[in-house]
């Protein structure tokens, strides 16, 4: 058990450096922060001295590993715009994403489960068709088009709501539906194909003719192993809290981590950018790692079965 | 005496399994010491329930799989080492059809590009006469022009395994390896296809490597049988021998416990316990633990083989009596 | 002829052996997606009988059962009647069917492994059983599961209540679906090929178990098989099947001795022989036909070496040349002398 999850977190932390490294490089290789942080104008001396003030004149491998030691000393750099420390950048901000996010995720869970059992349950039924109508379009419209629709409906034409920005509960109630309805969507495709799936298996039928109501079927028997397959996509959406809504941040002018990220990145504030990839990072392989933990309560052949190759 | 197409000689193949997912790995004896030989033309069975290691035997035979000891001889030479040219060539001799046809089969594919694939590979012959021979082959094996234009998915179950046989049959191997080719057949397809396989073997002078668990098939097709347990063979010689007068208590009980249809009372020798687990091999005879008639020595001592003098090989302890003659398959 | 004029007419059940039969289903049919798969099917179930029935993939042996017990999906139409001590079944209120599946009439299944829950203690999923049809509680569950763990011969019994299925083999998991079965205390248990996925040796034991309770309990089995060994060894009456029809009905002995129907004999025929000397198989020639696409006659008829040319215009009726015995078929029904009218031409499928 100990050596499953040593090797589970030694292969998290591998997979944050290699997020951190390939954002090192390709935000080193996409343009020169000098430049756009003091702007096209300024100065060959002031330009040198920024980039050595900021440690830009050393070569790649230097900066990285000089990089790499002081995220071992918890140091994740400074902001080059005003010089505050990044990670008390990106953590001011994060009370305020998760204001949309966890809203958001909790309306996923609310809508796209029921709907996907509920879907799997009357298959092919006009509520089946209607469920899995309004999914293909949650998802396959973009966040920002549906974003814009929103606002256009129900802030420009009949003005109840707020177009963007903060302020009150009014504020946040855009955002989180524009959040929201994409992620219940693939959320319940994904739970009606795992729940069709088990629903077609033989210990399925073996309950019903066991004499145990439909009902009793479906809550005792079905869904926990439908939840199975779920946990992963759940977890993915666990992961995503932090870094999930930049697009909407954007579109309704929301002070959290996402437009940050945008700010910073056009900007090529190195630090923050990199402080940012590395919380996404983790956040990713933390929900990881809680999913394959919950694989192991969830699914007895997992915690205990023979896994070996039976040939 | 005829020629030896295929010789097993002491061949064991072991892998390690986890025990568990946070379990440590243990050595799984998938076959141990086995010693076979296939005379041309003729077909030898290979008998034994799930975990007996008779698949992977066949996979030994065939070069798919390297044992990690013994040697296989096909025509008195040495296998070369898989996927390599030398290897590929003897290959196209010895060809292998599973108990799946669909799964043998690419669902993409109609039935005739997939029996002319092996010309295209190994480069048989003109191209342009390729797709004739591929639809003789399909006419021997019973399919028709509008059955080599479908796909696997529009055929029954039996008319795949007849496709899959014409596929292996195109590059006329000397040697079929079969894994329980007519199990997932309804009776009476059942019967074309044995009737079709003998047929074959008639005409082709090949020669079979029969896997089955049907003792009722093994008894229409072959010649000699080995039976296995654990990855052991316990008796091995004439079919007809080993059916009609059994000696090991493995061989008894499996053949007591074949359904006969119309037979309503008979004693039948019910095995106690569970099927083996090639994972917790028993000591000294690893069949004793279910053995109606073990004895003490069987728990502890292996039997070794004994050739009886009706050209049969037994390892068991009860048939003593018999002085050892000689060790099989050397 | 006048014979076939008079059962083309009224309908006997077939083989009716007690006065009042347990179980009767009556011109049951069963369409999926408007194809029929079952085409009228007739039979009665004795208390305490062992019945065999045997057919190929495709005969419909079943889904006959899975459509008594209410078990087929949705997209399926049944009708017909099945009744059980003479109470209708077929649209019967769901929580009437369920008390009747799991306690008057149980089923076990081909695999065993994936008829139990994977993620559920085996305990639990026979408790339910127990809780349901017989309200026991508590501790007494688990006793109660181990007196029946006991009964089926499941090694170890008190320790596999807190076991998952995956822990166990497939003989094992076997032997638990038959105490789940037990559990209701049935009247009939229904084995639909239930020992197709074990090993030659296991498959000897769990025959041998069924029988044995059968025995003990005076329930009475169906047993469902396309091998026609099986139900030889293991009943007292065998219903062939064929494309969704019963085409022969008779005791094991007769059946096997003295095979009425072309489909029964070539089925036999077809069998690699045990005993005796070795002779050529003697296959059935062609494919049994697509459900979408049946011949309209005698199902069989394009297959049949005794085919007339009745055969291919007359669905024959299940009649009963005599006591005990039924057979649907036109030729076996008229002179022998009349056989060698037209003989069919072997088609190599």
């Amino acid at each position: 058990m100990f050596r499953f999850f040593a090797i589970r977190v030694l292969r998290a932390v591998l997979t944050v450096a290699l997020v951190v490294t390939f954002a090192f490089i390709v935000l080193r290789l996409s343009g020169d922060p000098a430049r756009s942080i003091m702007g096209d104008d300024a100065s060959p001396e002031a330009m040198t001295a920024f980039r050595r003030e900021w440690g830009l004149d050393q070569p790649l491998w230097m900066q990285y590993f000089h990089y790499f030691a002081a995220i071992f000393e918890g140091e994740l750099g400074r902001s080059m715009r005003g010089g505050v420390p990044a990670l008390d950048l990106v953590l001011e901000r994060i009370p305020a994403t998760l204001m949309l996010t966890l809203p958001a995720f909790l309306m996923k869970l609310a809508i796209g489960i029921p709907a996907g059992v509920y879907a799997a349950l009357y298959r092919d039924s006009v509520i089946d068709r209607a469920v899995m109508v309004t999914a293909v379009a949650g998802y396959t419209v973009p966040s920002f088009v549906l974003g814009l629709v929103l606002v256009q409906l129900l802030a420009i034409w009949v003005a109840w709501l707020p177009t963007g920005g903060t302020g009150g509960l009014q504020h946040l109630i855009l955002p989180i539906i524009t959040l929201g309805v994409g992620g219940a969507a693939v959320l319940a495709r994904f739970v009606r194909s795992a729940m069709l799936e088990v629903l077609g298996q033989p210990y399925i039928r073996a309950a019903s003719a066991k004499g145990i109501p439909w009902a009793s079927v479906v809550r005792g028997h079905a869904l926990p192993n439908a939840a199975i397959p779920t946990v992963t996509i759940v977890g993915f959406m666990v992961g995503n809290l932090i870094a999930g809504s930049v697009v909407v941040e954007s579109v309704f002018s929301w002070p959290g981590v996402g437009n940050l990220l945008v700010v910073s990145v056009a900007a090529r504030d190195l630090a923050v950018v990199q402080s940012i990839l590395l919380l996404v990072a983790a956040a990713m392989v933390f929900s990881n790692l809680i999913v394959d933990f919950l694989y192991g309560v969830l699914d007895p052949r997992l915690a205990n079965g023979n896994t070996g190759g039976d040939h | 005496m005829t020629a030896n197409i295929l010789e097993l000689s002491g061949i064991s193949r072991s892998y390690s399994t986890r025990q568990g997912l946070f379990g440590k790995r243990v050595p799984v004896r998938a076959v141990d010491d086995v010693s076979l030989s296939l005379q041309e033309g003729q077909t030898l069975a290979l008998v034994g329930e799930s975990g007996s290691g008779k698949s992977t035997t066949g996979r030994i035979a065939l070069g798919l799989e390297r044992p990690n000891s013994g040697h296989v001889l096909f025509r008195g030479s040495e296998l070369p080492p898989a996927d390599t040219p030398a290897w590929r060539r003897m290959r196209a001799q010895m060809q292998m059809i599973y108990q799946d046809p669909l799964a043998a089969l690419d669902r993409r594919l109609p039935i005739l590009d997939q029996t002319r694939e092996p010309l295209d590979i190994h480069d048989v012959g003109p191209a342009s006469e390729r797709n004739d021979k591929a639809l003789a082959m399909l006419d021997a094996v019973g399919l028709n022009a509008g059955h080599a234009a479908s796909l696997p998915s529009q055929l029954s179950g039996g008319q795949r395994q007849r496709a899959v046989l014409a596929r292996a049959l195109i590059m006329k191997p000397s040697l079929l390896v079969c894994d329980e080719p007519v199990s997932a057949l309804d009776v009476s397809i059942q019967a074309q296809v044995v009737n079709l396989l003998m047929d074959l073997q008639r005409d082709l002078q090949l020669s079979l490597l029969f896997i089955s668990h049907d003792l009722k098939v093994v008894r229409q097709v072959s010649q000699r049988m080995a039976v296995m347990y654990l990855g052991r063979i316990v008796e091995y010689g004439e079919t007809r021998l080993l059916l009609s007068n059994s000696v090991h208590p493995y061989t008894r009980a499996l053949i007591s416990a074949v359904p006969v249809a119309g037979r309503r009372t008979r004693e039948r020798i019910i095995l106690t316990g569970e099927p083996p687990n090639p994972a917790a091999r028993p000591a000294g005879c690893a069949f004793h633990p279910r053995c109606p008639i073990a004895r003490s020595e069987c728990a502890n001592v292996s039997p070794a083989f004994t050739t009886l003098p009706d050209g049969r090989s037994v390892a068991c302890h009860a048939v003593d009596g018999h002085p050892p003659i000689e060790e099989v398959g050397v | 002829m006048g014979n076939l004029a008079g059962c083309a007419t009224g309908y006997v059940f077939p083989a009716a052996p007690a006065p009042q039969p347990l179980l009767v289903i009556e011109g049951m049919t069963v369409d999926f997606n408007g194809v029929r798969v079952l085409r009228g099917i007739d039979l009665t179930l004795a208390r305490g009988e062992a019945l065999g029935i045997v057919g190929e993939s495709g005969s419909g042996k079943s889904v006959t059962w899975l459509a008594a017990l209410g078990l087929l999906p949705r997209s399926a139409t049944v009708s017909g009647s099945v009744r059980l001590d003479g109470e209708e079944m077929l649209g019967a209120a769901a929580s009437r069917l369920d008390r009747i599946r799991g306690g008057r009439v149980a089923m076990i299944f081909q695999d065993p492994s994936s008829a139990l829950n994977p993620v559920l203690r085996i305990g639990r999923q026979i408790g339910e059983v127990l809780a349901r049809h017989h309200g026991v509680s508590g501790s007494n569950i688990r006793a109660e599961a181990k007196r029946l763990f006991d009964l089926v011969g499941l090694p170890d019994a008190a320790r596999r209540f807190d076991a998952y299925p995956h822990e166990l083999s497939g003989g094992q998991n076997q032997r638990v679906m038959i105490a789940m079965a037990l559990a209701g205390k049935p009247d009939v248990l229904v084995a639909d090929e239930p020992t197709t996925a074990l090993d030659a040796t296991i498959q000897a034991q769990i025959l041998d178990l069924l029988t044995t309770i059968r025995r003990e309990t005076g329930m009475a089995l169906v047993l469902i098989s396309h091998d026609l060994g099986v139900v030889s060894e293991t009943c007292d009456r065998i219903i062939v099947m064929y494309t969704g029809s019963v085409v022969e009905t008779a005791p094991a002995d007769a059946i096997f001795a003295s095979p009425r129907h072309p489909y029964t004999q070539g089925l036999l025929a077809a069998l690699p022989p045990f005993e005796g000397a070795l002779h050529r198989l003697v296959p059935i020639e062609g494919q049994v036909p697509d459900p979408t696409n049946l011949p309209p006659g005698c199902a069989f008829a394009p297959r049949c070496p005794k085919r007339l040319a009745v055969c291919e215009e007359a669905v024959p009726p299940l009649a009963q040349p005599e006591n005990g015995r039924f057979s649907a078929c036109i030729a076996a029904t008229v002179q022998p002398a009349r056989l060698s009218l037209k003989l069919n031409t072997s088609v190599l499928a």
